[in-house]
Protein backbone atom coordinates (compact mmCIF):
# COMPACT_ATOMS: atom_id res chain seq x y z
CA UNK A 1 0.00 0.00 0.00
CA UNK A 2 2.66 2.44 1.13
CA UNK A 3 5.01 1.61 -1.76
CA UNK A 4 2.11 2.00 -4.18
CA UNK A 5 1.41 5.48 -2.78
CA UNK A 6 5.06 6.43 -3.06
CA UNK A 7 5.22 5.30 -6.68
CA UNK A 8 2.56 7.87 -7.63
CA UNK A 9 3.49 11.37 -8.76
CA UNK A 10 2.67 14.25 -6.38
CA UNK A 11 -0.25 15.25 -8.60
CA UNK A 12 -1.68 11.74 -8.54
CA UNK A 13 -1.26 11.56 -4.77
CA UNK A 14 -3.20 14.78 -4.22
CA UNK A 15 -5.80 13.57 -6.73
CA UNK A 16 -6.21 10.32 -4.81
CA UNK A 17 -6.65 12.29 -1.60
CA UNK A 18 -9.47 14.31 -3.16
CA UNK A 19 -11.15 11.16 -4.50
CA UNK A 20 -11.05 9.72 -0.97
CA UNK A 21 -12.30 12.97 0.59
CA UNK A 22 -15.19 13.51 -1.82
CA UNK A 23 -16.05 9.82 -1.64
CA UNK A 24 -16.28 10.05 2.14
CA UNK A 25 -18.43 13.19 1.94
CA UNK A 26 -20.69 11.51 -0.62
CA UNK A 27 -21.18 8.49 1.64
CA UNK A 28 -21.97 10.76 4.61
CA UNK A 29 -24.42 12.80 2.54
CA UNK A 30 -26.21 9.64 1.32
CA UNK A 31 -26.34 8.48 4.93
CA UNK A 32 -27.83 11.80 6.06
CA UNK A 33 -30.37 11.69 3.22
CA UNK A 34 -31.47 8.17 4.14
CA UNK A 35 -31.70 9.17 7.81
CA UNK A 36 -33.90 12.13 6.82
CA UNK A 37 -36.38 9.72 5.15
CA UNK A 38 -37.06 7.95 8.42
CA UNK A 39 -40.31 8.95 10.02
CA UNK A 40 -40.01 10.78 13.33
CA UNK A 41 -42.84 11.18 15.83
CA UNK A 42 -43.88 14.65 17.01
CA UNK A 43 -42.48 13.99 20.47
CA UNK A 44 -39.62 15.79 22.24
CA UNK A 45 -37.30 12.90 21.25
CA UNK A 46 -38.39 13.22 17.63
CA UNK A 47 -37.78 16.95 17.72
CA UNK A 48 -34.33 16.57 19.23
CA UNK A 49 -33.41 13.91 16.67
CA UNK A 50 -34.61 16.24 13.90
CA UNK A 51 -32.55 19.10 15.35
CA UNK A 52 -29.51 16.84 15.59
CA UNK A 53 -29.91 15.81 11.95
CA UNK A 54 -30.26 19.46 10.88
CA UNK A 55 -27.11 20.31 12.81
CA UNK A 56 -25.25 17.42 11.18
CA UNK A 57 -26.45 18.51 7.73
CA UNK A 58 -25.13 22.00 8.46
CA UNK A 59 -21.70 20.61 9.35
CA UNK A 60 -21.82 18.45 6.23
CA UNK A 61 -22.65 21.44 4.00
CA UNK A 62 -19.74 23.38 5.50
CA UNK A 63 -17.44 20.40 4.91
CA UNK A 64 -18.53 20.14 1.26
CA UNK A 65 -17.89 23.84 0.84
CA UNK A 66 -14.47 23.62 2.48
CA UNK A 67 -13.52 20.57 0.41
CA UNK A 68 -14.66 22.35 -2.75
CA UNK A 69 -12.60 25.42 -1.81
CA UNK A 70 -9.54 23.21 -1.28
CA UNK A 71 -10.11 21.38 -4.54
CA UNK A 72 -10.57 24.52 -6.61
CA UNK A 73 -7.56 26.03 -4.85
CA UNK A 74 -5.38 23.03 -5.60
CA UNK A 75 -6.61 22.58 -9.17
CA UNK A 76 -6.04 26.19 -10.14
CA UNK A 77 -2.82 26.97 -8.32
CA UNK A 78 -1.52 29.02 -5.43
CA UNK A 79 -2.81 32.38 -6.60
CA UNK A 80 -6.42 31.26 -6.85
CA UNK A 81 -6.10 29.41 -3.55
CA UNK A 82 -4.86 32.58 -1.86
CA UNK A 83 -7.75 34.57 -3.33
CA UNK A 84 -10.23 31.95 -2.11
CA UNK A 85 -8.86 32.10 1.42
CA UNK A 86 -8.98 35.90 1.23
CA UNK A 87 -12.69 35.63 0.41
CA UNK A 88 -13.26 33.32 3.37
CA UNK A 89 -11.43 35.84 5.57
CA UNK A 90 -13.60 38.65 4.14
CA UNK A 91 -16.84 36.86 5.00
CA UNK A 92 -15.55 35.82 8.43
CA UNK A 93 -14.56 39.40 9.22
CA UNK A 94 -17.95 40.64 7.97
CA UNK A 95 -19.58 38.28 10.46
CA UNK A 96 -17.27 39.35 13.28
CA UNK A 97 -17.95 43.05 12.67
CA UNK A 98 -21.69 42.46 12.47
CA UNK A 99 -21.67 40.99 15.95
CA UNK A 100 -19.53 43.74 17.48
CA UNK A 101 -21.38 47.04 17.53
CA UNK A 102 -19.44 49.88 15.94
CA UNK A 103 -20.12 53.59 15.91
CA UNK A 104 -20.18 56.06 13.07
CA UNK A 105 -16.65 57.10 13.90
CA UNK A 106 -15.41 53.61 13.05
CA UNK A 107 -16.52 53.80 9.45
CA UNK A 108 -13.17 54.85 8.02
CA UNK A 109 -11.28 52.29 10.14
CA UNK A 110 -13.61 49.59 8.85
CA UNK A 111 -13.00 50.65 5.26
CA UNK A 112 -9.28 50.47 5.96
CA UNK A 113 -9.63 46.99 7.46
CA UNK A 114 -11.74 45.49 4.68
CA UNK A 115 -10.40 47.19 1.58
CA UNK A 116 -6.75 47.88 2.44
CA UNK A 117 -5.48 45.62 5.23
CA UNK A 118 -7.13 42.44 3.99
CA UNK A 119 -5.97 42.63 0.35
CA UNK A 120 -2.47 43.74 1.31
CA UNK A 121 -2.05 40.92 3.82
CA UNK A 122 -3.11 38.29 1.29
CA UNK A 123 -0.99 39.87 -1.42
CA UNK A 124 2.01 39.61 0.93
CA UNK A 125 1.06 35.96 1.50
CA UNK A 126 0.78 35.11 -2.18
CA UNK A 127 4.09 36.76 -3.01
CA UNK A 128 5.88 35.12 -0.05
CA UNK A 129 7.07 38.39 1.54
CA UNK A 130 7.35 36.54 4.83
CA UNK A 131 9.21 39.23 6.78
CA UNK A 132 6.60 41.89 6.18
CA UNK A 133 3.73 39.38 6.17
CA UNK A 134 4.50 38.43 9.77
CA UNK A 135 4.69 41.97 11.15
CA UNK A 136 2.37 43.93 8.85
CA UNK A 137 -0.73 43.55 11.03
CA UNK A 138 0.76 43.33 14.54
CA UNK A 139 3.06 46.33 13.99
CA UNK A 140 1.80 48.68 11.28
CA UNK A 141 -1.95 48.06 11.25
CA UNK A 142 -1.90 48.03 15.05
CA UNK A 143 -1.03 51.71 14.89
CA UNK A 144 -2.90 52.69 11.73
CA UNK A 145 -6.36 51.59 12.88
CA UNK A 146 -6.49 53.66 16.12
CA UNK A 147 -5.01 56.66 14.31
CA UNK A 148 -7.84 56.63 11.78
CA UNK A 149 -10.34 56.12 14.62
CA UNK A 150 -8.89 59.02 16.61
CA UNK A 151 -9.13 61.29 13.58
CA UNK A 152 -12.86 60.50 13.47
CA UNK A 153 -13.13 62.54 16.68
CA UNK A 154 -15.28 60.21 18.78
CA UNK A 155 -13.83 59.32 22.22
CA UNK A 156 -16.77 57.23 23.40
CA UNK A 157 -15.67 53.65 24.27
CA UNK A 158 -12.59 54.27 22.17
CA UNK A 159 -10.48 51.44 23.58
CA UNK A 160 -13.31 48.93 23.38
CA UNK A 161 -14.18 49.74 19.76
CA UNK A 162 -10.58 49.63 18.63
CA UNK A 163 -9.84 46.45 20.54
CA UNK A 164 -12.76 44.75 18.81
CA UNK A 165 -11.61 45.83 15.40
CA UNK A 166 -8.02 44.77 16.10
CA UNK A 167 -9.26 41.41 17.30
CA UNK A 168 -11.38 40.90 14.24
CA UNK A 169 -8.43 41.66 11.99
CA UNK A 170 -6.04 39.45 13.97
CA UNK A 171 -8.36 36.43 13.99
CA UNK A 172 -10.04 36.65 10.61
CA UNK A 173 -7.34 38.21 8.41
CA UNK A 174 -4.00 37.49 10.10
CA UNK A 175 -4.99 33.99 11.23
CA UNK A 176 -6.64 32.97 7.98
CA UNK A 177 -3.78 34.33 5.85
CA UNK A 178 -1.43 31.77 7.43
CA UNK A 179 -3.31 28.93 5.77
CA UNK A 180 -2.42 29.83 2.15
CA UNK A 181 1.03 30.92 3.42
CA UNK A 182 1.76 27.21 3.88
CA UNK A 183 1.47 26.81 0.11
CA UNK A 184 4.47 29.03 -0.58
CA UNK A 185 6.83 27.64 2.08
CA UNK A 186 10.05 26.35 0.57
CA UNK A 187 11.12 23.05 2.18
CA UNK A 188 14.52 21.53 1.35
CA UNK A 189 14.43 17.97 -0.10
CA UNK A 190 10.71 18.25 -0.75
CA UNK A 191 8.70 18.88 -3.88
CA UNK A 192 6.93 22.20 -3.30
CA UNK A 193 4.02 21.15 -5.53
CA UNK A 194 3.04 18.96 -2.61
CA UNK A 195 2.60 21.87 -0.20
CA UNK A 196 -1.16 21.50 -0.66
CA UNK A 197 -0.75 18.45 1.57
CA UNK A 198 0.41 20.70 4.40
CA UNK A 199 -2.80 22.76 4.19
CA UNK A 200 -4.74 19.53 4.19
CA UNK A 201 -2.77 18.15 7.08
CA UNK A 202 -3.50 21.26 9.14
CA UNK A 203 -7.20 21.47 8.26
CA UNK A 204 -7.81 17.74 8.71
CA UNK A 205 -6.08 17.31 12.08
CA UNK A 206 -7.67 20.45 13.54
CA UNK A 207 -11.13 19.61 12.23
CA UNK A 208 -10.84 16.00 13.40
CA UNK A 209 -9.78 17.01 16.88
CA UNK A 210 -12.70 19.48 17.08
CA UNK A 211 -15.22 16.87 15.96
CA UNK A 212 -13.86 14.22 18.31
CA UNK A 213 -13.89 16.69 21.18
CA UNK A 214 -17.53 17.51 20.39
CA UNK A 215 -18.54 13.83 20.17
CA UNK A 216 -16.60 12.95 23.35
CA UNK A 217 -18.36 15.74 25.25
CA UNK A 218 -21.70 14.36 24.06
CA UNK A 219 -20.83 10.82 25.12
CA UNK A 220 -19.69 12.05 28.53
CA UNK A 221 -22.89 14.04 28.96
CA UNK A 222 -24.96 10.96 28.19
CA UNK A 223 -23.16 9.12 30.96
CA UNK A 224 -23.50 12.23 33.16
CA UNK A 225 -19.72 12.26 33.53
CA UNK A 226 -19.14 15.61 31.83
CA UNK A 227 -17.08 17.88 34.08
CA UNK A 228 -17.36 21.35 32.61
CA UNK A 229 -14.21 23.37 33.11
CA UNK A 230 -15.76 26.75 32.27
CA UNK A 231 -19.55 26.33 32.29
CA UNK A 232 -20.17 30.08 32.01
CA UNK A 233 -18.34 30.13 28.71
CA UNK A 234 -18.76 26.75 27.09
CA UNK A 235 -21.43 24.15 27.74
CA UNK A 236 -19.19 21.43 26.33
CA UNK A 237 -15.56 22.16 27.23
CA UNK A 238 -14.10 19.60 29.63
CA UNK A 239 -10.54 18.43 30.04
CA UNK A 240 -11.42 14.81 29.31
CA UNK A 241 -13.20 15.63 26.04
CA UNK A 242 -10.37 17.98 25.15
CA UNK A 243 -7.79 15.23 25.76
CA UNK A 244 -9.77 12.87 23.55
CA UNK A 245 -9.76 15.45 20.77
CA UNK A 246 -6.03 16.06 21.18
CA UNK A 247 -5.30 12.34 21.07
CA UNK A 248 -7.35 11.85 17.91
CA UNK A 249 -5.73 14.85 16.20
CA UNK A 250 -2.24 13.77 17.24
CA UNK A 251 -2.65 10.17 16.08
CA UNK A 252 -4.09 11.33 12.76
CA UNK A 253 -1.12 13.70 12.42
CA UNK A 254 1.27 10.80 12.95
CA UNK A 255 -0.55 8.71 10.32
CA UNK A 256 -0.75 11.53 7.78
CA UNK A 257 2.90 12.53 8.27
CA UNK A 258 3.91 10.42 5.25
CA UNK A 259 2.25 12.98 2.96
CA UNK A 260 4.08 15.91 4.58
CA UNK A 261 7.76 16.81 5.01
CA UNK A 262 7.48 15.53 8.62
CA UNK A 263 8.65 12.24 10.10
CA UNK A 264 5.92 10.44 12.11
CA UNK A 265 7.16 11.82 15.44
CA UNK A 266 7.36 15.35 14.04
CA UNK A 267 3.94 14.96 12.47
CA UNK A 268 2.50 13.94 15.84
CA UNK A 269 4.11 16.91 17.60
CA UNK A 270 3.02 19.42 14.91
CA UNK A 271 -0.52 18.03 14.96
CA UNK A 272 -0.65 18.36 18.75
CA UNK A 273 0.53 21.98 18.56
CA UNK A 274 -2.05 22.81 15.90
CA UNK A 275 -4.89 21.03 17.73
CA UNK A 276 -4.07 22.72 21.06
CA UNK A 277 -4.01 26.16 19.41
CA UNK A 278 -7.23 25.42 17.48
CA UNK A 279 -9.24 24.05 20.39
CA UNK A 280 -8.18 26.81 22.80
CA UNK A 281 -8.84 29.40 20.11
CA UNK A 282 -12.34 28.00 19.65
CA UNK A 283 -12.87 28.31 23.40
CA UNK A 284 -11.72 31.94 23.33
CA UNK A 285 -14.15 32.69 20.48
CA UNK A 286 -16.92 31.11 22.55
CA UNK A 287 -16.05 33.50 25.37
CA UNK A 288 -16.28 36.42 22.92
CA UNK A 289 -19.69 35.25 21.75
CA UNK A 290 -20.93 34.93 25.33
CA UNK A 291 -19.69 38.45 25.95
CA UNK A 292 -21.85 39.61 23.04
CA UNK A 293 -24.77 37.62 24.44
CA UNK A 294 -25.11 35.26 21.50
CA UNK A 295 -24.32 31.57 21.53
CA UNK A 296 -23.42 30.64 17.98
CA UNK A 297 -22.28 33.44 15.68
CA UNK A 298 -25.60 34.86 14.49
CA UNK A 299 -27.68 32.09 16.03
CA UNK A 300 -28.67 30.17 12.93
CA UNK A 301 -30.58 31.14 9.84
CA UNK A 302 -33.41 32.98 11.54
CA UNK A 303 -31.19 35.58 13.21
CA UNK A 304 -31.88 39.23 12.63
CA UNK A 305 -28.34 39.85 11.42
CA UNK A 306 -28.53 37.18 8.78
CA UNK A 307 -25.19 35.79 9.98
CA UNK A 308 -24.49 32.37 8.57
CA UNK A 309 -22.19 30.90 11.19
CA UNK A 310 -19.09 30.76 8.99
CA UNK A 311 -16.94 31.97 11.86
CA UNK A 312 -18.06 29.01 14.00
CA UNK A 313 -16.59 26.67 11.41
CA UNK A 314 -13.30 28.42 10.75
CA UNK A 315 -12.29 29.98 14.08
CA UNK A 316 -10.25 26.95 15.19
CA UNK A 317 -8.34 27.05 11.90
CA UNK A 318 -7.74 30.80 12.28
CA UNK A 319 -6.03 30.27 15.63
CA UNK A 320 -4.19 27.08 14.67
CA UNK A 321 -2.72 28.34 11.39
CA UNK A 322 -0.32 31.04 12.68
CA UNK A 323 1.01 28.82 15.49
CA UNK A 324 1.43 25.89 13.13
CA UNK A 325 3.04 28.03 10.44
CA UNK A 326 5.58 29.61 12.74
CA UNK A 327 6.38 26.32 14.50
CA UNK A 328 7.10 24.73 11.15
CA UNK A 329 9.22 27.66 10.01
CA UNK A 330 11.19 27.72 13.25
CA UNK A 331 11.73 23.97 13.41
CA UNK A 332 12.83 23.58 9.80
CA UNK A 333 14.69 26.87 9.88
CA UNK A 334 12.99 28.12 6.70
CA UNK B 1 -28.87 45.82 -21.67
CA UNK B 2 -26.75 48.21 -19.65
CA UNK B 3 -29.48 48.39 -17.02
CA UNK B 4 -29.56 44.60 -16.82
CA UNK B 5 -25.80 44.46 -16.28
CA UNK B 6 -26.05 47.19 -13.69
CA UNK B 7 -28.77 45.34 -11.81
CA UNK B 8 -26.64 42.16 -11.76
CA UNK B 9 -23.66 44.13 -10.56
CA UNK B 10 -25.68 45.84 -7.81
CA UNK B 11 -27.25 42.56 -6.71
CA UNK B 12 -23.81 40.96 -6.48
CA UNK B 13 -22.40 43.93 -4.64
CA UNK B 14 -25.25 44.06 -2.12
CA UNK B 15 -24.97 40.30 -1.52
CA UNK B 16 -21.22 40.47 -0.94
CA UNK B 17 -21.50 43.47 1.36
CA UNK B 18 -24.64 42.61 3.32
CA UNK B 19 -25.78 39.08 2.57
CA UNK B 20 -29.13 40.68 1.47
CA UNK B 21 -31.12 38.29 3.57
CA UNK B 22 -34.91 38.42 3.46
CA UNK B 23 -36.83 37.00 6.41
CA UNK B 24 -40.48 36.43 5.54
CA UNK B 25 -41.87 36.03 9.06
CA UNK B 26 -45.39 37.40 8.75
CA UNK B 27 -46.24 36.57 5.14
CA UNK B 28 -44.79 34.62 2.23
CA UNK B 29 -43.31 36.37 -0.80
CA UNK B 30 -46.31 36.45 -3.10
CA UNK B 31 -47.21 38.19 -6.35
CA UNK B 32 -50.21 40.10 -5.03
CA UNK B 33 -50.43 43.87 -5.05
CA UNK B 34 -48.71 45.18 -1.97
CA UNK B 35 -47.41 48.29 -0.30
CA UNK B 36 -44.23 47.46 1.61
CA UNK B 37 -43.49 50.13 4.20
CA UNK B 38 -40.20 50.19 6.06
CA UNK B 39 -37.94 52.19 8.35
CA UNK B 40 -35.57 54.58 6.61
CA UNK B 41 -32.00 55.07 7.83
CA UNK B 42 -29.87 55.30 4.73
CA UNK B 43 -30.08 55.85 0.98
CA UNK B 44 -28.99 52.24 0.67
CA UNK B 45 -32.40 51.19 2.08
CA UNK B 46 -33.88 51.38 -1.36
CA UNK B 47 -31.23 49.11 -2.87
CA UNK B 48 -31.33 46.77 0.10
CA UNK B 49 -35.06 46.04 0.06
CA UNK B 50 -34.97 45.77 -3.75
CA UNK B 51 -32.19 43.16 -3.51
CA UNK B 52 -33.92 41.24 -0.74
CA UNK B 53 -37.06 40.65 -2.83
CA UNK B 54 -37.09 37.50 -4.96
CA UNK B 55 -36.50 38.09 -8.67
CA UNK B 56 -40.13 37.46 -9.62
CA UNK B 57 -41.33 40.19 -7.29
CA UNK B 58 -38.56 42.65 -8.08
CA UNK B 59 -40.00 43.29 -11.55
CA UNK B 60 -43.46 44.24 -10.30
CA UNK B 61 -42.39 46.16 -7.18
CA UNK B 62 -41.42 49.81 -7.54
CA UNK B 63 -39.54 51.71 -4.82
CA UNK B 64 -40.48 55.29 -4.02
CA UNK B 65 -37.51 57.62 -4.42
CA UNK B 66 -37.16 61.21 -3.23
CA UNK B 67 -37.12 63.32 -6.39
CA UNK B 68 -34.68 65.98 -5.19
CA UNK B 69 -32.00 63.43 -4.24
CA UNK B 70 -32.41 60.72 -6.86
CA UNK B 71 -32.65 63.04 -9.87
CA UNK B 72 -29.78 65.29 -8.76
CA UNK B 73 -27.32 63.78 -11.25
CA UNK B 74 -27.93 62.01 -14.58
CA UNK B 75 -26.40 58.82 -13.17
CA UNK B 76 -28.70 58.75 -10.14
CA UNK B 77 -31.68 59.43 -12.37
CA UNK B 78 -30.67 56.68 -14.79
CA UNK B 79 -30.15 54.12 -12.04
CA UNK B 80 -33.47 54.81 -10.35
CA UNK B 81 -35.37 54.84 -13.64
CA UNK B 82 -33.71 52.07 -15.64
CA UNK B 83 -32.65 49.69 -12.89
CA UNK B 84 -35.08 50.17 -10.01
CA UNK B 85 -38.02 51.44 -12.06
CA UNK B 86 -38.63 53.84 -9.20
CA UNK B 87 -41.53 56.23 -8.67
CA UNK B 88 -40.37 59.76 -7.88
CA UNK B 89 -42.04 61.71 -5.15
CA UNK B 90 -41.62 65.35 -4.12
CA UNK B 91 -40.67 65.72 -0.49
CA UNK B 92 -41.98 69.29 -0.37
CA UNK B 93 -45.46 70.12 -1.58
CA UNK B 94 -45.33 72.34 -4.68
CA UNK B 95 -48.41 74.30 -5.66
CA UNK B 96 -51.67 72.38 -5.99
CA UNK B 97 -50.12 69.15 -7.18
CA UNK B 98 -50.94 66.12 -5.09
CA UNK B 99 -47.56 64.67 -4.09
CA UNK B 100 -49.17 61.23 -3.86
CA UNK B 101 -50.37 61.25 -7.48
CA UNK B 102 -47.36 59.34 -8.93
CA UNK B 103 -47.82 56.66 -6.26
CA UNK B 104 -51.52 56.42 -6.94
CA UNK B 105 -50.77 56.08 -10.67
CA UNK B 106 -48.37 53.21 -10.00
CA UNK B 107 -50.93 51.44 -7.81
CA UNK B 108 -53.66 51.97 -10.41
CA UNK B 109 -51.41 50.27 -12.96
CA UNK B 110 -51.24 47.25 -10.66
CA UNK B 111 -47.68 47.60 -9.43
CA UNK B 112 -46.58 47.04 -5.85
CA UNK B 113 -44.63 49.83 -4.19
CA UNK B 114 -41.99 50.20 -1.49
CA UNK B 115 -42.63 53.17 0.77
CA UNK B 116 -40.59 54.82 3.51
CA UNK B 117 -43.34 56.61 5.45
CA UNK B 118 -40.91 58.55 7.65
CA UNK B 119 -40.22 60.65 4.57
CA UNK B 120 -36.66 61.34 5.58
CA UNK B 121 -33.80 59.29 6.93
CA UNK B 122 -33.86 58.97 10.68
CA UNK B 123 -30.91 58.44 12.96
CA UNK B 124 -30.45 55.16 14.79
CA UNK B 125 -33.07 54.22 17.32
CA UNK B 126 -36.80 54.38 16.77
CA UNK B 127 -38.27 55.53 13.47
CA UNK B 128 -39.83 58.97 13.39
CA UNK B 129 -43.58 59.54 13.15
CA UNK B 130 -45.07 58.30 9.86
CA UNK B 131 -46.38 60.76 7.31
CA UNK B 132 -49.98 60.66 6.16
CA UNK B 133 -49.23 59.21 2.70
CA UNK B 134 -49.56 55.62 3.84
CA UNK B 135 -52.97 56.35 5.35
CA UNK B 136 -54.25 58.10 2.25
CA UNK B 137 -53.09 55.30 -0.04
CA UNK B 138 -54.59 52.66 2.23
CA UNK B 139 -57.88 54.53 2.03
CA UNK B 140 -57.85 54.92 -1.73
CA UNK B 141 -56.68 51.38 -2.47
CA UNK B 142 -58.34 49.15 0.13
CA UNK B 143 -57.57 45.97 -1.88
CA UNK B 144 -53.78 46.48 -1.66
CA UNK B 145 -52.06 44.48 1.09
CA UNK B 146 -49.97 46.54 3.55
CA UNK B 147 -46.77 44.73 4.57
CA UNK B 148 -44.51 46.20 7.28
CA UNK B 149 -40.76 45.65 6.92
CA UNK B 150 -37.76 46.30 9.14
CA UNK B 151 -34.37 46.89 7.54
CA UNK B 152 -31.72 45.90 10.04
CA UNK B 153 -28.17 47.21 10.42
CA UNK B 154 -28.18 49.29 7.24
CA UNK B 155 -27.09 52.49 9.00
CA UNK B 156 -23.78 50.75 9.67
CA UNK B 157 -23.34 49.90 6.00
CA UNK B 158 -23.40 53.49 4.86
CA UNK B 159 -23.90 56.20 7.50
CA UNK B 160 -25.12 59.61 6.42
CA UNK B 161 -22.34 61.53 4.73
CA UNK B 162 -20.11 58.55 3.84
CA UNK B 163 -19.41 57.36 0.31
CA UNK B 164 -17.76 53.94 0.60
CA UNK B 165 -19.94 51.22 2.15
CA UNK B 166 -18.53 48.83 4.74
CA UNK B 167 -19.37 45.11 4.67
CA UNK B 168 -21.79 44.22 7.43
CA UNK B 169 -24.59 41.66 7.46
CA UNK B 170 -28.02 43.21 6.97
CA UNK B 171 -31.46 41.69 6.71
CA UNK B 172 -34.99 42.72 5.79
CA UNK B 173 -37.76 41.30 7.97
CA UNK B 174 -41.26 41.24 6.50
CA UNK B 175 -44.08 41.11 9.01
CA UNK B 176 -47.77 40.18 8.99
CA UNK B 177 -49.93 42.49 6.84
CA UNK B 178 -51.98 45.17 8.59
CA UNK B 179 -55.36 46.58 7.55
CA UNK B 180 -56.99 49.96 7.80
CA UNK B 181 -60.09 49.48 9.94
CA UNK B 182 -63.41 50.99 8.96
CA UNK B 183 -63.42 54.63 10.04
CA UNK B 184 -60.08 54.36 11.83
CA UNK B 185 -58.49 57.67 12.79
CA UNK B 186 -55.49 58.72 10.74
CA UNK B 187 -53.16 59.25 13.70
CA UNK B 188 -54.14 55.96 15.31
CA UNK B 189 -53.55 54.05 12.09
CA UNK B 190 -50.18 55.66 11.42
CA UNK B 191 -49.02 54.93 14.96
CA UNK B 192 -50.21 51.33 14.62
CA UNK B 193 -48.29 51.00 11.34
CA UNK B 194 -45.18 52.44 12.94
CA UNK B 195 -45.42 50.01 15.83
CA UNK B 196 -45.85 47.11 13.40
CA UNK B 197 -42.51 48.10 11.84
CA UNK B 198 -40.76 48.57 15.20
CA UNK B 199 -42.07 45.22 16.46
CA UNK B 200 -40.09 43.46 13.72
CA UNK B 201 -36.80 44.79 15.05
CA UNK B 202 -36.68 42.35 17.96
CA UNK B 203 -37.76 39.27 16.03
Amino acid sequence: MNSFLRSLSPGQQVGLLFVALFGLLLLLSIGAFLASLRERPDTPEGDSSRAELRNFEGVLRASWLMAAVFWVGWASGETVATVLFALVAFFALREFITMSPTRRGDHRSLILAFFAVLPIQFWLTGTAHFDLFTVFIPVYVFLAIPVVSALANDPQRFLERNAKLQWGIMVCVYGMSHVPALLVLDFPHWDNDKNAFLVFFLALVVQTSMVVQHLAARQLRRKSALMLRAPEISSSFSWRAWAAGMAAGGVLGGILSSMTPFKPGQGLAMALIACAAGSFGHLVMKALKRDRGATPWGGGVASVTGATGLLDRVDALCFAAPVFFHSVRWYFDL
Amino acid sequence: MLAKLMSWFLLGLVRVLTGAQARWLGCPPKAEQRIYFANHQSHADLVMIWAALPRELRGITRPIAAKDYWTATPFKQWITTAVFNAVYVERERKGDEDPLQPLADALTQGDSIILFPEGTRGHTGDPQAFKAGLYNLAQRFPQVVLVPAWINNIQRLLPKGEVIPVPVLCSVTFGAPIHLDQGEDRKVFLERAREAVIALRER
